[in-house]
């Protein structure tokens, strides 16, 4: 990772990341966080910012295909690796099955939780297709919904496990 | 919420990262996940002028069995590493499930045992069931290499053996005779929450009969403490009912814990009373009574 100084003696790090497949090289700061990146240079907004204590999971993102809060890792330390937002998540302009579930459960309200909610389902089902209901409920006991919509989004995990593999979107 | 500027290091060996910390001195943090140190950077509680990163030195990761030295946990370890160990859900099946109770999945999947033990909460869940465990530290500086019982490592609350020039490489857990070991956690919550009372057992035992004890306390004093005389209570003796009830009560006795948000004193004592038991009692591989098995699903040994 080159280090580069400026004039007025500013660090910065010129990092390599994968983003949802893309490889990307960005200028930053040390002390610039991840979600910053993400949100700020990138302009993936569905990553956001609740509590930035890694409490509240809404900046879930994928680190090496597993859940990370990006409040809570500095860009520098993701050098070199791969990082999956929730504009990663649907394939061009069809949706993932857990998306789709999520639609067909009700089991968005405000929204704003359900990108982090997704992608800690979406790191379940990659891992453990099949979960119980409780473990889909300890999979995303670090993203906080404060619409109390916890139901319907265990109901929609769960469906979009149960459904068949190949199943096409649209098909009964 | 921002982090405060400062001076980035990534060392490629230990060597360089000590030297680093020895001529930066007190103003330097190691950075290992960053999941304390960034949210205590971020409330301005620490404001460390220099990081050095651990990311690029190999060999402090992994989770290995050594033949003659015990199984060996990297510092840089995490905690979810130690959940989907398999040697450790084979041999120590208690730390993965300590590990499992802690914070919540994200984490889990960056925050280190290292940075656990370092950053020494008195409500750590790791270190009840290490020290429990017999589990020692090795602390390299630049001078040279330190191993110390983790049981000596914690000198009061968020302070620890450490000196700031040292990094803290691995987590031994020494081969020995085991029957089996347990942690039991009492959060408010059953994720992402901080313990009450934990209280981890390892026993040795024939049948029934106790060999050897290990009781470790965890937030019910300014550091995870062994109930010695609980362990002296029982060791020699026959588990029954009543023997585990009064173990259960020589640690609420000798507990130390404060009265805070979450919970009073008194609760805490009494809590240990019970929570002693149940570790007692798993770790011994006795059967639940009815009424234990009615509480099961509730707080428990981070299993659930």
């Amino acid at each position: 990772m080159e280090r580069i100084e400026d004039k007025h003696g500013v660090k910065r790090y010129l990092i390599q990341i994968t983003v949802n497949g893309d490889d990307r090289t960005l200028l930053v700061k040390a002390n610039m966080l991840l979600v910053n990146v993400l949100r700020d240079r990138l302009d993936l907004t569905g990553t956001k910012k609740g509590c930035e204590l890694g409490n509240c999971g809404s900046c879930s993102a994928l680190l090496d295909g597993k859940p990370v809060n990006s409040c809570l890792v500095l860009a520098v330390e993701a050098d070199g690796h791969e990082i999956t937002t929730i504009e990663g998540v649907a394939q061009s302009d069809e949706l993932d099955r857990l998306q789709d579930s999520f639609v067909e459960n009700a089991a968005i309200q405000c929204g704003y939780c359900t990108p982090g909610m997704i992608l800690s389902a979406k790191a379940l089902l990659t891992r453990n297709p099949h979960p119980t209901e409780h473990e889909v409920r300890q999979a995303i006991a670090g993203n906080l919904c404060r619409c109390t919509g916890y139901v319907n989004i265990v109901k929609a995990v769960l469906a979009a496990a149960n459904r068949p593999e190949n199943e096409i979107r649209g098909v009964a | 919420m921002y982090v405060p500027d400062f001076d980035y290091y990534v060392p490629d060996t230990l060597d360089e990262a000590c030297g680093l910390l020895a001529s930066l001195g007190s103003d330097a943090k190691v950075l290992a996940g960053g999941t304390d140190v960034l949210s205590k950077m971020k409330n301005e509680l620490i404001a460390p002028k220099a990081l050095v990163s651990l990311k690029n030195i190999k060999g402090i990761e992994g989770i290995t069995y050594v033949p003659g030295k015990g199984v060996v946990i990297g510092t840089r370890a995490t905690h979810n590493d130690l959940v989907n160990s398999d040697l450790l859900q084979k041999r120590y099946p208690s730390i993965s499930n300590a590990a499992h109770s802690l914070a919540n999945n994200q984490i889990r999947n960056r925050g280190t045992v290292g940075g656990n033990l370092v950053n020494a909460l008195p409500s750590a869940d790791l270190p009840p069931i290490l020290i429990a465990l017999d589990a020692h530290v090795t602390l390299v500086g630049r001078y040279g290499n330190r191993i110390i019982p983790l049981e000596e490592f914690f000198v009061g609350p968020s302070r620890s053996a450490i000196e700031p020039d040292e990094i803290l490489t691995e987590i031994v857990i020494p081969d020995q005779a085991t029957t089996g070991s347990s942690y039991f956690k009492f959060g408010l919550r059953r994720s992402g929450a901080l313990a009450v009372v934990g209280v981890a057992a390892a026993v040795v035992a024939t049948g029934t009969h106790v060999d050897r004890a290990r009781i470790v306390l965890g937030a019910v004093g300014p550091v995870p403490m062994r109930a010695k005389k609980a362990e002296q209570l029982l060791e020699g003796n026959v588990a029954t009912e009543a023997a585990l009830e009064e173990a259960g009560r020589a640690a609420a006795a000798e507990c130390r814990p404060i009265s805070d948000i979450r919970g009073s004193e008194e609760y805490r004592r009494d809590m240990v009373r019970v929570f002693t038991k149940r570790a007692l009692r798993k770790a011994l591989h006795l059967e639940r009574t009815p009424e234990l098995a009615k509480t099961e699903g509730g707080n428990g040994d981070g299993t659930h």
